[in-house]
């Protein structure tokens, strides 16, 4: 078929501003934000699984012990800040690959990576909405004593503690569809919360459980979290970077599966 | 449509498989500037391949798929498209103006906010959350963010569904407008009045083919069979039998008789019925052409292959 003559219209008419471009990236993440701080559904479990359990155990049955309450501060905060990254992420994700939200997204000219970029840091302003409200009971309800710089390393650790749960949540939402996320999504979250010393200190533990409990990513967040408030002075770099390994390969692994199947 | 027009979305001899399932097998498709080319044909037949191949959604096995002479998966090419896909569940909480923003940042050269709203007719919806919009005001929304980036070319996949006519008739116009400005439109539907009222071509697919391209006059005029109604006492099975008459039944005390020539057979009637009542012969509309089309196909497909070649 020689007649078919395909159009090449010059590049530079088309290519996009370099400033377009980031505003692709801005707005996306604007949406993704807007969007889930809107829905109850999501922001609600989030933010009161956590707040609750504390106010409860930090603050109510407490009895006024400083140093439990500091402690419980640090771990329910490794366990408030897990929930947007596994939940934003992975529920969202196999809601949206359900829907056609996300094949639409694909067919779309978004730039690369703005869908996940936009979720991350979705994941990461509620992490950091919910250490700031645990900061808050902490300090002024449980009258924990915190340093400028603790504060600041607590809501830090927050923020990026979040990424290898987004990773993790990303390779769930690839390997399920729909409204059964959020099921599996729990399944995962409690016990390993559980499993890591998060709602128990480990030393309360049998021994065979506290033995396995450095398998867990939330067991090292919470040496983080535990070191931000200052009651882990242990070297911290094998922790961050276990952490790091695992939010790498669970990207890697969902990346995979994301290609292959969609 | 003029051959020497730009051609800006290509499909040339593609096979795409799915497992075993064979979903493309050999397919054509041209789509040249300023057309609409109407993509029909049974579910399966291989029209959501087609399309999500165009859309760089996946990898043709083999063959070429070109938008705009390049690879769709580059973003270069998809920034000239916009898409209205069948099934896409925007986010609920968003409000229409949000989501037209957002999908409008996609593009280097976008329509204001209000011309888009304007063209779908969602001017009074902007600051509706999209969970609070009906289905066919959702279905509007869909268009306006197909059209907000000033595509050169829009894919169109099952766009009314859901609508009420008037919903329709509004979309079809705005449709029209799009093209009078020079964008192309792939559509697939399963209206055929909407492929009637819209289309400059009609391309039917059945099991992985395009088993007829051209336009909706030619296409009907390939089928060129007629209609007749009428009261009469005759047996259904004996009309059946006659010559040129592919179909007869009874329907509601009437007789509908499928013929190829319409003048010989309704000779006939007459005289084997002198009470014969209320005669109507109609031309066969789109629905028969395009049902006889992927019947044949489905009979003979070695003559379908020889007329793709």
């Amino acid at each position: 078929m020689e007649n078919i003559l395909p159009i090449h219209l010059p590049a530079s008419g088309l290519s996009m501003l370099r400033r377009r471009v980031l505003g692709a990236y801005l707005a996306e993440m604007r949406s993704e934000c807007l969007r889930y701080l809107r829905a109850p559904g999501f922001i609600l479990p989030m933010t009161l699984f956590s707040t609750v359990f504390y106010l409860m155990f930090g603050v109510l049955i407490n009895h006024g012990n400083a140093e439990a309450a500091r402690y419980l501060l640090a771990s329910y905060s490794a366990f408030g800040i897990m929930g947007p990254g596994l939940f934003g992420f992975g529920v969202s994700l196999a809601i949206e690959r359900d829907g056609g939200l996300l094949t639409l997204k694909r067919a779309l000219p978004m730039p690369p990576g703005a869908y996940l970029l936009g979720k991350m840091v979705m994941a990461m302003v509620a992490a950091t909405i919910v250490t700031v409200l645990l900061l808050l009971i902490g300090v002024f309800l449980a009258y924990v004593e915190l340093s400028g710089r603790q504060i600041v390393a607590l809501l830090l650790t927050g923020m990026f503690g979040v990424l290898p749960f987004c990773a993790l949540g990303m390779f769930v939402g690839t390997l399920i569809k729909g409204q059964g996320a959020p099921g599996l999504l729990n399944l995962v979250y409690l016990p390993m919360a559980f499993l890591s010393g998060l709602w128990l200190p480990l030393s309360m533990l049998p021994v065979a459980l506290q033995r396995i409990a450095p398998i867990w990513p939330s067991y090292h967040l919470n040496q983080l979290t535990q070191a931000a408030v200052g009651l882990n002075q242990r070297p911290l770099w094998l922790h961050v970077l276990v952490l790091a390994g695992f939010a790498v390969a669970f990207l890697l692994l969902a990346a995979r599966r994301l290609r292959r199947h969609g | 449509m003029n051959l020497s027009t730009p051609v800006v979305a290509r499909l040339a001899t593609v096979n795409k498989h799915y497992g075993k399932l064979c979903a493309l097998d050999g397919a054509d498709l041209q789509l040249r500037r300023g057309e609409l080319l109407a993509l029909l044909g049974p579910n399966g037949a291989g029209k959501t391949t087609a399309i999500s191949l165009l859309l760089g959604l996946n990898r043709a096995d083999s063959g070429t798929v070109e938008l705009f002479g390049q690879d769709p998966q580059r973003l270069q090419a998809r920034r000239r498209i916009g898409v209205m896909l069948q099934h896409a569940e925007l986010p609920a909480t968003l409000r229409v103006g949000e989501l037209l923003r957002l999908t409008a940042s996609y593009y280097p050269a976008p329509r204001s906010l209000a011309e888009s709203a304007e063209l779908a007719g969602i001017g009074d919806l902007l600051k509706r959350p999209y969970a609070r919009l009906s289905g066919g005001q959702q279905r509007r929304a869909q268009f306006a963010l197909a059209l907000c980036g000033k595509p050169e070319l829009l894919f169109l996949d099952e766009p009314t569904v859901g609508m009420d006519i008037e919903t329709r008739q509004r979309l079809w116009l705005a449709i029209r407008q799009l093209l009078a400005e020079g964008c192309s439109v792939l559509l697939t539907t399963h209206y055929l009045e909407e492929a009637e009222a819209l289309a400059d071509r009609v391309c039917v697919m059945a099991r992985g083919r395009v088993i007829h391209e051209g336009t909706v006059d030619a296409l009907r005029a390939r089928v060129a069979l007629k209609r007749i109604r009428c009261i009469s006492s005759l047996d259904a099975a004996v009309v059946a039998d006659w010559p040129a008459v592919s179909d007869a039944q009874r329907n509601q005390g009437r007789l509908l008789v499928t013929t190829a020539e319409a003048e010989a057979t309704v000779r006939r009637l007459l005289h084997a019925d002198a009470d014969l009542s209320e005669l109507e012969v109609h031309r066969a509309g789109l629905a028969e052409a395009f049902v006889e089309l992927t019947r044949e196909a489905d009979e003979s497909p070695a003559t379908a292959q020889r007329e793709v070649a």
